[in-house]
């Protein structure tokens, strides 16, 4: 009953949390707030899959730009809906092109999205419509972003939690212990895989379209920051990407991290993360939390 | 204008079939997917810039030593941080993640480093920048340079893994790493060869870079995607692969740069990689598994 009861209280709590803080505390709540959604959307599928995806900003930014777009031509609603499926179309041509195939082929198509997005959106701005950079104009207060990444980031969590229990999630797991297994015993794995992966980058495309008014101005190098692909990997790894809380757990505090090191050592910065992705992978490769399970079980074996 | 086109793209082709080579190397042989690939010969680069504009010498003259340090910094980097991740994995599936992994956060630490040291503004130092005539067309001396130090490289490479001893333990680790210690081979020991000698050759391609084209600190994920594009292309660890592939990829881009657009360079490269993932996925030179 309790564990029924917890989340929605803690949500409440986190929703009413914005009333009583500074516009600077407001700044790293969304900042939380949206690191824990991209976190969590990205282990919805390299989590149980394995397949690590570097294209995280490739999603966020065209959802970004997508809005910075359309923001005059249409409603917010509309817009956010048109920024979603242009993710899931960019999904589904990356899916449908490499998660035929073995792993290390979809790594390096996702390594280079970014960029290759990044370039074919400044060339076509240059060159077509001869406006590089864009100013958004929304009604939307820093609170109202607040609470949709905070909608945003529940329905993710609560959606992987449905996907857990599902023959989906099943077959995500089979497919990330030994995908020969998972053929026979006849799981489709292209489209398992396909289905995952634009769910996850639908998420991760809402999430950069809700952030977008927090910048004002959207120009391409800025939208298409490659670090926010890379904290989000750190933050699901150090939580436990295979683990429902566990990209929420790694967010928070890393989220907090960053802010602070990037404020007190803003040339040392990249560095520092290097190292300390480095450290994850080595120490904790499974993740803090499945790490905790295992020290838990271990004393109560003993 | 097409023969132009053709040199250009050739002697382009070069440098990315020496960029390519080291990859296909580390990964083919040494089995680490290594992502922060185009960050090592970016270093390079920088090195061979730093050490005209400071104590005057050539790249030219610089090229052996940065080599040589690019195979010891490649045997250390192995020794610290490949070696682990391979003991942990015990030869399953899992090395592949991990050093995915790994070697993308040393990439973003490289970065750093080399934004720490170097700034993130764009170098460039043009040197040898004399017009010769090749074939009717005028190309820039630094680039015939580069594209002669690929095919002595790259011929050189060739030559030792079809016709010496130690090409042919290079060969059977990267054909059967699993059966390479029946026949008394150290796999360990060839692995942190190959991963070495990768990185030599991506030290020799940056410092080559250097001579005559523009980068910058943060430029690296370019150079690693292109020089994955063309492994992949060529084959997994097939020498004559990449450097055929690197050719073929200079002269896509070169055309397309010049009869299309030079802001399209990237969509060329990735619309070539799907056509090879769509068409060909085990590679252009590869043997069917």
């Amino acid at each position: 009953m309790i564990r029924l009861l917890l989340p929605p209280a803690a949500l409440a709590l986190l929703a009413v949390w914005p009333m009583m803080v500074s516009d600077y505390g407001l700044g790293l709540l969304i900042g939380a707030a949206t690191y824990v959604t991209l976190a969590s959307a990205w282990a919805l599928f390299s989590g149980q899959t394995h397949y690590v995806s570097l294209a995280t900003v490739a999603f966020y930014g065209t959802g970004a730009y997508a809005v910075a777009v359309l923001n005059e031509a249409l409603p917010y609603p509309a817009v956010l809906l048109c920024a979603a499926l242009a993710g899931a179309a960019m999904a589904l041509a990356v899916g449908l092109s490499t998660l035929r195939l073995r792993g290390v082929y979809f790594v390096i198509f996702s390594f280079g999205l970014a960029e290759l997005v990044r370039q074919l959106i400044t060339w076509y701005e240059v060159n077509v419509t001869g406006t590089l950079g864009r100013y958004i104009f929304l009604d939307v207060t820093a609170r109202g972003i607040y609470w949709q990444m905070l909608a945003l980031g529940a329905a993710t969590i609560a959606l992987t939690a449905w996907i857990n229990r599902s023959r989906l999630g099943m077959a995500l797991r089979v497919i990330g212990d030994d995908e020969e297994v998972a053929a026979h015993s006849g799981i489709n794995l292209a489209r398992t895989k396909l289905a995952a992966f634009v769910l996850s980058a639908v998420i991760l495309t809402l999430a950069g379209a809700i952030t977008s008014p927090r910048y004002v101005y959207v120009e391409p190098s800025i939208v298409f920051n490659p670090t926010v692909s890379f904290l989000t990997v750190i933050m699901a790894l150090l939580g436990g990407a295979n683990r429902l809380w566990g990209p929420a757990l790694g967010a928070v505090p890393l989220f907090l991290a960053f802010e602070w090191l990037s404020a007190h050592f803003p040339d040392t910065y990249p560095v520092l993360l290097g190292l300390l992705f480095i450290g994850v992978v080595f120490l904790v490769p499974q993740g803090i939390l499945p790490a905790a399970e295992r020290l838990m079980r271990r004393r109560a074996g003993a | 204008m097409l023969t132009t086109t053709l040199i250009l793209g050739l002697v382009l082709g070069g440098t990315y079939a020496l960029l390519a080579l080291g990859l296909t190397l580390q990964y083919g042989i040494a089995r680490i997917m290594n992502l922060a690939y185009g960050e090592f010969a970016l270093a390079a680069a920088f090195l061979a810039v730093a050490l005209f504009q400071g104590i005057g010498l050539s790249p030219l003259l610089s090229l052996p030593g940065i080599a040589a340090a690019g195979y010891g910094a490649g045997w250390l980097l192995y020794q610290v941080m490949m070696r682990p991740l391979v003991a942990r994995s015990g030869g399953g599936g899992r090395l592949e993640t991990d050093s995915i992994l790994a070697t993308f956060g040393l990439l973003f630490l490289l970065q750093g480093g080399l934004l720490l040291a170097f700034g993130a503004d764009f170098t460039s130092i043009s040197h040898l920048e004399r017009g010769v005539d090749v074939f009717g067309v005028p190309v820039a001396a630094n680039r015939l340079i580069a594209f002669a130090i690929c095919v002595l490289a790259g011929g050189a490479l060739v030559a030792a893994l079809r016709f010496t001893r130690w090409g042919l333990a290079m060969r059977a680790v990267a054909l059967a790493p699993g059966s390479a210690p029946l026949v008394g081979i150290d796999v360990n020991r060839v692995a942190r060869q190959g991963f070495a000698l990768g990185a030599a050759l991506a030290a020799t391609a940056g410092a080559s870079i250097s001579m005559y084209q523009t980068f910058s600190a943060t430029g690296g994920v370019v150079f690693t995607m292109k020089a994955l594009v063309i492994v992949i292309m060529g084959g997994v660890g097939n020498v004559p692969g990449a450097l055929a592939a690197g050719f073929a990829l200079g002269l896509i881009e070169t055309f397309v740069a010049t009869a299309i657009d030079p802001g399209l360079t990237l969509a060329a490269t990735f619309a070539l990689f799907l056509g090879v993932l769509l068409w060909r996925p085990q590679g252009l030179f590869g043997a069917r598994t």
